[in-house]
């Protein structure tokens, strides 16, 4: 029996992970999503992040950015590698894609702001 | 000369966004939204972690990307709104003064809507003794360095307090290369909400050591290091238990307070619980026609229930608008066994309403009992209570009486 905090929603569900006849049973969960999350946790754990890429030429110095998809926990700091290396040209606009595919991990990184 | 508004919106964060929105919805379109800062987005600017709009949107959106859906709306709609303007003052009778960079602009105001957000506590706050180098921030200043304007506060960090935001800050730390030590509560309890924890610092081995509080800060031109004491159940440090923990930043995250700047001098009554204005049901302060809502009212986890509110809010300044004040009764609320603050603080009419409240201690299993005179109002069985989470609950129209408290308690 393991204990997770479900993180998908502020609810912070504490989850009982335990195994039962060769599969996953979860309890604890408010909703269904509380399972899917520690179900995904227990296989292969995923996060999303957000940091900032430098803009060449534009009102500001940097721009926020997001992946638009977790990302395996592993591959978060390969990602911030990608991302602190990379740089934008103003403008940028809110939801722009500045890498693609960052890191192999099939996720975006986005720009959550305009920059002009 | 001041220029008349149905409504002064000040602030254009989440919570003022939404008020201005809903105003207009309602057919109130003579309204201005003052923001100091040089853009529309409040405190959610500087967020850019994801978690906002969950309930509201059913999505997980960045604070930029939350607020863009408002900023938006409110061009759209083609509403007013003035950045890098201040509000220095406010008058009993509705007078806004601001600076702009035109100079000083004046509004008398049909109704006055607060959406001010809050302050961080500082070092001076809390009282750290120790010397003043650099390398001390609150949280939100050093959210602020990071995420707007690329600064970054040094490189090896501990963080005072588990409020949301330094949680938060330690993330973004690591995640910026930062060696982030440990994160030190005073209290038996985390402040902030239990998935920072996990995926704050659980995912980056940051250890958070609870019953432990910085006694001394120190450092000449540059922070080189923190002492911090185990404390006992009286919060007193015991001596004994002092260590030293080499850093060069030192990051609070002590708590928020609603921004109370402009309630004095408008004379509107304060809740020593909440720091912010006694509101009614209505979100009307204790002065008729000036309104607060969102962090500047009472501290909330959550955007979503920051723009939330100032609907509710903005129905009732729409009403006040058209028909005046129509108070039909004057019930107070009170806090009782475990209730830290409550909101609202006052019940004028019979109206349905929500309150928001804050537990004082972490419960489990608890029922949170509102009853007046004695009589049961509701009763409701809540299985987790945290005072790091603001719980909500509707009341509905015609069960307040004009006679005695309302009393709201955990039993
Ligand atoms: C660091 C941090 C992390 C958070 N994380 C989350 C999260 O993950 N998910 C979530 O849903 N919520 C989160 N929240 C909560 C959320 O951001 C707040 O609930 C929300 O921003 C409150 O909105 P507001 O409009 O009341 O205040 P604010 O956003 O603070 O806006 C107030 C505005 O008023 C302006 N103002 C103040 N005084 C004056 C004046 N005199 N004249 C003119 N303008 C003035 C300020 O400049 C500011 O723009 C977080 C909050 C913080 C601080
Ligand atoms: S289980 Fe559902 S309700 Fe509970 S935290 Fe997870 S998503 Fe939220």
């Amino acid at each position: 029996m393991k204990k997770l905090t479900c993180i998908i929603c502020p609810n912070g569900c504490v989850l009982d992970v335990g195994s039962a006849d060769g599969g996953i049973k979860v309890s604890g969960n408010l909703c269904p999503k509380g399972e899917a999350y520690a179900r995904a946790e227990v296989i292969s754990p995923k996060r999303t992040i957000s940091s900032s890429i430098r803009v060449i030429g534009g009102d500001s110095e940097i721009v926020s950015v997001r992946l638009d998809r977790a990302v395996p926990k592993d591959m978060i700091f390969p990602v911030m590698d990608a991302i602190r290396r990379a740089h934008a040209s103003a403008p940028v606009h809110i939801g722009d894609v500045l890498i693609h595919d960052v890191a192999g991990t099939g996720a975006d990184v986005i720009a959550i702001e305009d920059i002009s | 000369m001041a220029e008349y508004k149905d409504a002064v919106i000040i602030g254009g964060g989440p919570a003022g966004l939404a008020a201005a929105i809903a105003l207009d919805k309602l057919g109130v379109h003579d309204i201005v939204i003052l923001e100091r800062e040089k853009e529309l987005g409040g405190i959610l600017r500087q967020c850019i972690h994801d978690g906002f709009g969950l309930q509201r949107f059913g999505r997980s959106l960045s604070g930029p990307e939350y607020a863009r859906i408002f900023i938006d709306e409110v061009i759209e709609r083609g509403i007013c709104f003035h950045t890098d303007t201040a509000v220095i003052s406010l008058s009993p009778d509705r007078h806004v003064k601001a600076v702009s960079p035109s100079g000083l602009i004046e509004y008398d105001a049909g109704a006055v809507i607060l959406a001010v957000g809050c302050k961080e506590r500082s070092r001076g706050s809390i009282m750290i003794p120790g010397e003043r180098p650099s390398g001390v921030f609150t949280a939100g200043s050093a959210q602020a360095y990071m995420n707007l304007y690329n600064r970054f506060p040094g490189h090896e960090a501990i963080i005072l307090g588990s409020g949301d935001i330094g949680l938060i800050m330690a993330r973004r730390l690591t995640l910026e290369g930062v060696h982030v030590k440990a994160v030190f509560e005073i209290l038996d309890h985390p402040n902030g909400l239990e998935r920072n924890i996990a995926q704050c610092l659980d995912d980056y081995g940051i250890p958070l050591f609870l019953n432990h509080t910085v006694t001394d800060i120190h450092g000449n031109s540059r922070l080189e290091g923190v002492t911090v004491c185990k404390v006992d159940d009286c919060l007193r440090p015991v001596k004994e238990t002092a260590e030293f923990h080499s850093c060069d930043t030192l990051i609070l995250s002590v708590g928020l307070r609603p921004d109370a700047a402009l309630l004095d001098g408008a004379g509107i009554m304060i809740d020593p619980r909440t720091g912010g204005a006694v509101v009614d049901e209505h979100f009307m302060t204790s002065v008729p026609g000036i309104f607060t809502s969102g962090n500047g009212l009472h501290v909330h986890d959550l955007a979503d229930f920051a723009s939330l509110e100032s609907e509710h809010l903005a129905v009732s300044a729409a009403g006040f608008l058209k028909d005046g004040l129509h108070n039909e009764m004057d019930v107070d609320v009170s806090c009782g066994n475990g209730v830290g603050h409550i909101v609202p603080q006052k019940i004028h009419s019979a109206d349905g309403f929500s309150l928001s409240l804050r537990a004082s201690s972490v419960m489990d299993d608890a029922v949170l009992r509102i009853s007046q005179s004695g009589k049961d109002i509701l009763r409701k069985k809540i299985r987790r209570v945290r005072p790091s989470e603001m719980l909500m609950v509707d009341i509905a129209g015609g069960l307040v009486s004009p006679d005695g408290n309302v009393e709201v308690e955990f039993i």
